[in-house]
């Protein structure tokens, strides 16, 4: 280590990276393309889940109008198939879950900030962010694929269970679409590793001189923390693929026992489906963190600021974070209550489930708190933020109702799952995108978003999303199945039509209301108002640097930080709001 | 964007004195790091980064992306132990059997295997510890009358290299030796837990050979010394590990038949 310090004399150096590793690039390609810029990566992750987005909110759409009205002959499509309407829910969950939940909140928002906001200029390995974008843009595009292969799209839903997943007779979208499937998820999980390598590395190692870890802002906690989730789950998931892909394709009996289909005696032996399961969720737990978390750091963002108040227990707040990301490996065999599992087992992840209610009640009454008496600015993004709560807080009360087996084993395959799961990891998630995109639109493309459209895009979507998703608890209470193509012929099920209608309308409604956003998405990036370097008078690092950041985030400069991250209405300080790079010695704790 | 840091500046008082063109990024043509009241910043005269913060931050990468291969390896341990314990339903009897085949492992030839990945990790672990003496001598040589002489350092690098391409034609000749013995991939569960988990440890070590091959390769290109360090440094860290998960996994289907 001799010749290591001979080498560094800046050992104890007061900026931690003063230097930006990568001269801004002039080339086009080099700059929007194969960009090393986090910020250019962190747009087209964004755009990548925006795309994502649309393919699976319209296959969704045919879902919905092919439950109301079965034998309906549609443009393009044609008439719903029972094997179809399986297809299509297994790419929407796939797309949805994968392309836009994991992808936009992570990849996007953190990306494009995470540094900014820890006073980085770039990402720890920006050639490594730049291959995770690119080989998420793969997996994208193989997945795709499966849609015009023979057989078309896999039967097997986003979960993928063995033995319909493993053996290719086992339907028609079975055979090389589940192995594009497969293939695709695999090379997601590669991305989403290499993601999750740089950005731990990033908060450790590249955060501003007095940028402490208890002086990040609550959007850099949740991004670190999903990191740390995804970095743990997504090997489980990627070893549980390959095994997947060897039973399908080498022989190998890991998931499928002795089975026979359409008669014929399959060459398997022995395996066990249940293994599929336990792996499967000991990833697709910590995923639905991986989807909520960066919702919750953008909504503790947004709530403090335009409440003008400091956020309510920052400590706990982060506590809370880690308690919620710790107990996300423990519940896993919470969503598998039904495969038959012992019922001490069963208590265990039962009780681990309850325990996560505690920091997510911490985290829901923390914001109330920071609401409360706060002199609040109900712009559009805030309002999207407070939606993000109403549907937090709506969606998560079916969860401990869930988390009791008695409960659950009733409940598991029918409405009442899918529509607790969509308020919470759906809509929730997607409402802190908005909340991000409103919110960090300024910043990103120099221009506000129109504030009007804005609000109309927010009520319709709030409203439509409940109107939607709040009828599928009690479809669900009455009974109707989930995964069912055609349910209107059951006899016990038909006074559900009237219920099943109005939810596809208010899809539809909520649907078009959609490309409110994006209309106001691509008018403003060109003819929106100019935006000012701080519109929403925040106080983290993003806004203290210019609209849209310099290649390098801070023109050259190093930032230090002098104070936490939610210094809103401090008594004695000039303004109500102090930056975190405010020097001036007002004493705040 | 200067007009934009102006009107902030009665909140941000902290301006560097060297202010550069917001436009450009350190690191080309001999630009320095602002630091205020810094040292005199030798960092061999070639405009490079900070070699020392550079290897810091990749071996906490390397760090943690092992973390994220080790997840690798303990999901299919567990597939490994769980799979052991299970009985399947014979479709001849219609009962319960246990159909766990002891694999008989070529142990003799996996022993020189290992042998030959010790003794690599030994190597490559001499070979970071000479690139990182050459490192610090560096600097030196730029100095102008300055000479540390000229001298023969041995080949540890192809030697790690040579003796990771012996261990992986052994685990190739293992499984050619496996196949003799009539396991197969799909021959029983036993035989596929032991080419999944050989296998997954044979591509890991062959990636950072193909790093190992890189810095062989540019160290023939002279690229700086101090950029080699850093391949080196953190695949000679990969490579113990490496040959650490080599070990695991051998004792695993050695003593959990």
């Amino acid at each position: 280590m001799v010749a290591q310090d001979a080498h560094d004399p800046h050992g104890n150096d007061p900026h931690g990276h003063p230097i930006h590793a990568h001269a801004a690039p002039t080339s086009f390609i080099r700059k929007y393309i194969f960009s090393l810029d986090h910020k250019v990566i962190g747009l087209q992750y964004y755009f990548l889940a925006l795309t994502a987005v649309f393919v699976g909110m319209f296959l969704s759409l045919l879902m919905r109008i092919h439950m109301v009205w079965p034998g309906a002959v549609l443009p393009i499509v044609g008439e719903i198939k029972p094997e179809t309407y399986l297809s299509l829910l297994t790419m929407h969950g796939t797309i949805m879950v994968f392309f836009v939940l994991t992808t936009a909140p992570q990849g996007g928002f953190g990306n494009y900030f995470l540094p900014l906001q820890i006073g980085a200029p770039d990402m720890a390995f920006p050639v490594l962010n730049m291959l995770s974008f690119w080989t998420t843009f793969v997996a994208f595009v193989v997945i795709l694929a499966a849609f015009f292969v023979t057989g078309g799209a896999p039967l097997h839903g986003w979960t993928g269970y063995a033995p319909l997943s493993a053996l290719p007779s086992a339907g028609p979208g079975e055979q090389l679409g589940a192995d594009l499937w497969i293939t695709s998820i695999a090379i997601f999980c590669v991305a989403s590793l290499m993601g999750a390598l740089n950005f731990i590395t990033t908060v450790l190692d590249l955060r501003a001189k007095g940028m402490t870890m208890m002086r990040m802002p609550l959007t850099v906690w949740s991004w670190f923390i999903t990191a740390i989730l995804g970095l743990l789950a997504f090997g489980v998931l990627l070893s549980a693929g390959i095994l997947l892909l060897l039973d399908r394709n080498l022989g190998t009996s890991f998931y499928v026992p002795l089975v026979v289909v359409n008669g014929q005696i399959m060459g398997h032996k022995g395996g066990s489906p249940l293994l599929w399961q336990h792996l499967f969720w000991f990833f697709g737990h910590p995923e639905v963190y991986i989807a909520i978390l960066p919702g919750m750091g953008v909504a503790s963002q947004l709530i403090s600021t335009f409440s003008r108040k400091p956020i309510f227990g920052y400590k706990a707040m982060v506590y809370a974070l880690m308690g919620i990301g710790f107990l996300g490996f423990m519940v896993w065999g919470h969503h598998m209550f039904m495969s038959g599992m012992s019922p001490y087992s069963a208590f265990a992840f039962s009780i681990m489930t309850m325990a996560i209610g505690v920091p997510s009640a911490i985290k829901t009454f923390n914001w109330l708190g920071t609401i409360r008496g706060g002199r609040v600015r109900f712009q559009t993004p805030m309002l999207y933020a407070i939606g993000f709560v109403s549907l937090f807080v709506s969606g998560g009360l079916s969860g401990p109702f869930l988390a009791q087996p008695v409960l659950d084993i009733p409940l598991h395959d029918t409405a009442f799952v899918v529509g607790h799961f969509h308020l919470i990891m759906g809509v929730a998630a997607i409402f802190g995108m908005f909340a991000g995109t409103y919110y960090w639109f300024p910043k990103m493309f120099g221009r506000m978003m129109n504030e009007t459209w804005g609000r109309v895009h927010f009520f319709i979507t709030l409203a439509g999303t409940y109107a939607i998703f709040m009828p599928m608890h009690y479809l669900g209470m009455a009974a109707q199945p989930r995964r069912y193509s055609q349910f209107t012929e059951l006899v016990y099920l038909q006074h559900l039509l009237p219920l099943n209608r109005l939810m596809t309308y208010a899809a539809i409604v909520t649907i078009a209301a959609q490309f409110i956003f994006v209309i106001n998405l691509f008018w403003s990036m060109f003819k929106g108002p100019k935006a000012s370097d701080n519109p929403w008078e925040a106080t983290t690092l993003e806004w203290t640097t210019a609209t849209p950041p310099p290649h390098d985030n801070f023109g050259g400069k190093t930032p230090v930080v002098y104070h936490g991250p939610y210094e809103y209405s401090v008594p004695g300080a000039p303004k109500d709001y102090v930056m975190q790079t405010d020097p001036s010695t007002v004493t705040t704790h | 964007m200067v007009s934009g840091m102006a009107s902030l500046s009665s909140t941000v008082t902290i301006h560097d004195p060297a202010v550069k063109d917001p436009k450009t990024g350190y690191g080309g043509g001999g630009a320095r790091p602002p630091v205020p009241g810094g040292g005199g910043g030798d960092h061999g005269g070639n405009g490079s980064p900070d070699y020392g913060q550079r290897l810091r931050r990749t071996r906490l990468g390397l760090l943690v992306g092992l973390v994220a291969s080790t997840m690798l390896f303990v999901s299919f341990t567990s597939v490994y132990i769980m799979r052991r314990g299970l009985p399947t339903l014979d479709d001849h009897t219609g009962g319960y059997v246990r159909d766990w085949l002891q694999v008989n492992l070529p142990t003799g030839l996996l022993l020189v295997n290992t042998l030959l990945l010790l003794l690599s990790s030994i190597t490559v672990e001499l070979a970071r510890r000479q690139i990182t003496r050459q490192a610090a001598l560096a600097p030196l040589q730029s100095i102008p009358g300055v000479s540390i002489g000229k001298e023969w350092n041995f080949p540890w690098l192809g030697t790690t290299v040579l003796l990771g391409l012996a261990f992986l034609t052994g685990q190739w000749m293992a499984w050619r030796e496996l196949g003799m013995r009539g396991f197969y991939l799909a021959t029983s569960p036993s035989s596929s837990m032991v080419y999944v988990l050989t296998a997954a440890h044979a591509i890991h070590l062959a990636g950072g050979l193909l790093v190992l091959l890189y810095a062989v390769a540019t160290a023939l290109l002279h690229k700086p010394v101090e950029d080699r360090r850093i391949v080196v440094d953190v695949t000679a860290w990969y490579w113990h590990f490496m040959a650490v998960v080599w070990i695991y996994v051998f004792a695993l289907l050695e003593f959990v038949r």
